[in-house]
């Protein structure tokens, strides 16, 4: 395959979904954890937000509101560092008010996302990771048809640990299937709570639901993350969570969970 | 016509457009003469079709957020009980989340069969008075995935509306999946001959959620939905051991609270978060009746009688009393 079939995505050596059935699991906040982690390990990393309706990559790294310009080679992203290792695309730059609900039914969902695919000059990068709404609809079939060109390496599915979180994640995991997407691993976030004042933990979003639907469908387990209210005050306040507190459990959790992805993708 | 036909090309401007025919994106379309006549503007029998169906439902209530995993269809499973626990009402309770329906296992209905009869599907109830429709019930197994495009979606709101035999309900409650898209316009384009009472719109405090739920907000002003008011979802956590309260969600900036006084929305209720609401959604009992003593089976029952007052005192246009 020449480049130039491959178009604005070229230069980008591996392509992940983040993926779940189930909203409000941790998508956007894995993506944005795996992102950094990897740009801390020296990669070039994007992030392609493909949920419409409700982006939230743009507020986690505190990339504001800029414009998006145009180059010759396509839509320039938005870097989230002045070293240009981590590029965003997301609907949340395109909206003049924030507050505006973007109100679309599924084939202009697919439009756009098929210019974000194709049209936005992603440059060289060493991972695009592609963080998706809940579901398996228009989004997901548009991402996947329009990366056809290129290679998906697979796809990190995100879980809380109970049942009607899981219940929704089985049929994620059939999509993939269907779709011939590879499941590099299934992620338990918001794994148990561990009170800072006593330290006892709490099953807050019951347990161990992750570990068992990685076991029921044969696929890896990558980890688990606990619910940390200093992970969820970062990335309130798009800060940077791995930086500022390299000693935390959670930190070493996502660090586990981002070098079980690098290997698999280099193997 | 549906508004997006599966023949149209890849920019259709919807067949209710004003463009609809004329732009250029239609030359070349097979529904282009269609369009351009107005004949594809009509609106859909369907939406008469369900008014006339709906007449006997008397107050119809949405559940909305912007953001997913808030707590909708917890919300929704729980209201629909604490309605019925009054043997009096007939309640109905309708899951439109396609993709990801919760609504069977958090009623304790997994596994449940949907049966047709000659006036249309019958929904399954979880008890005399308070009856349950989800396309959780037309699959077969838990691991199918119904990997739909916005047009089949709408088309089974369309049929969930039209064809279950409801029966005299007092009121139905519709949880819908997270956004503001096709599920979302399909429920409020066909309900709109039948009238929606209002919605609940449901966030956690943080602004991650906040800065979803206000565009959902938005969106039922477009429509022209009236927002019954807000519910803070997982405000708060106590520990078992400790009593002490962690902000595992924190109001970065300023919760519902602050959101419901800049855009002059009631806020219904905080509920705090209780690990016994998520073990009793997953074994798909009411944690209610569990745990009624627990401040957030309390905190609910509050926000059920605010919603209960609201109905009481609105009717929608077609609503005799």
């Amino acid at each position: 395959m020449d480049s130039s079939e491959k178009g604005s995505l070229a230069q980008v050596k591996h392509v992940v979904l983040v993926l779940s059935g189930k909203g409000g699991v941790g998508k956007s906040t894995i993506t944005t954890e795996l992102a950094l982690a990897l740009v801390h390990a020296g990669k070039k990393v994007g992030i392609l937000d493909v949920d419409l309706c409700g982006p939230s990559i743009p507020r986690m790294l505190s990339v504001g509101k800029p414009e998006v310009h145009q180059c010759d080679a396509g839509w320039v992203p938005v870097y989230a560092d002045p070293q240009q290792k981590l590029a965003i695309m997301s609907i949340g730059f395109l909206l003049e008010d924030s507050d505006e609900a973007v109100i679309w039914r599924g084939p202009k969902k697919t439009a756009l996302i098929g210019q974000f695919v194709s049209d936005v000059a992603w440059g060289e990068l060493d991972i695009l990771l592609v963080d998706t709404p809940p579901g398996t609809s228009d989004e997901h079939l548009a991402v996947l048809e329009n990366l056809r060109k290129h290679r998906v390496d697979g796809a990190v599915l995100v879980t809380t640990p109970q049942a009607v979180s899981t219940g929704d994640v089985r049929r994620e995991i059939t999509f993939c299937k269907k779709t011939a997407v590879k499941i590099l691993g299934i992620v338990e976030n918001m794994s148990g709570f561990v009170c800072p004042h006593c330290s006892e933990c709490s099953n807050v979003f019951s347990k161990g639901g992750g570990e068992e639907l990685a076991k029921l469908t044969g696929s890896v387990f990558l980890g688990s993350v606990p619910l940390d209210p200093l992970l969820t005050a970062t990335l309130e306040e798009g800060r940077d969570f791995l930086q500022a507190f390299p000693e935390s459990s959670t930190y070493t959790a996502i660090s586990q969970i981002v070098n079980t992805v690098l290997s698999s993708l280099d193997a | 016509m549906a508004d997006v036909p599966n023949d149209a090309p890849e920019h259709c401007p919807g067949t209710s457009s004003d463009q609809a025919g004329k732009s250029s994106a239609c030359q070349g379309c097979p529904n282009q003469n269609i369009c351009a006549s107005g004949a594809a503007k009509a609106p859909d029998p369907a939406i008469e079709e369900i008014r006339q169906k709906l007449t006997s439902v008397k107050h119809k209530i949405l559940v909305l957020s912007g953001k997913g995993g808030v707590g909708k269809s917890t919300f929704s499973a729980h209201l629909s009980h604490a309605l019925a626990s009054d043997d009096s009402k007939e309640i109905a309770l309708l899951d439109v989340d396609i993709c990801g329906p919760s609504i069977p296992k958090i009623m304790g209905l997994e596994g449940e069969q949907v049966h047709q009869s000659g006036s249309g599907w019958s929904p399954v109830y979880v008890e005399d008075n308070l009856a349950v429709m989800s396309i959780g019930f037309l699959l077969s197994s838990p691991d199918d995935a119904v990997i739909w495009r916005g047009p089949k979606k709408n088309g089974m709101i369309k049929q969930f509306l039209r064809d279950v035999d409801w029966g005299e309900v007092d009121y139905l409650i519709v949880d819908t999946p997270p956004g503001t898209s096709d599920e979302h316009l399909s429920i409020v384009q066909y309900l709109s001959g039948a009238g929606i009472d209002g919605a609940v719109i449901i966030t956690t405090p943080q602004e991650v959620s906040l800065q979803d739920v206000r565009k959902e907000i938005r969106f039922c002003k477009k429509v022209k939905i009236p927002v019954i008011g807000v519910i803070e979802n997982m405000s708060g956590f106590v520990c078992p051991k400790c009593k002490n309260t962690s902000q595992i969600f924190p109001p970065t900036t300023g919760g519902a609270q602050r959101m419901c006084e800049e855009l002059n929305l009631p806020l219904l209720g905080r509920v705090p978060l209780d690990p016994r609401i998520g073990r009793s959604c997953d074994e798909g009992r009411s944690f209610l009746t569990e745990v009624p003593d627990s401040p957030a089976a309390v905190a609910y029952q509050n926000i059920v009688q605010k919603i209960r007052d609201y109905s009481s005192s609105h009717s929608t246009p077609d609503d005799p009393c």
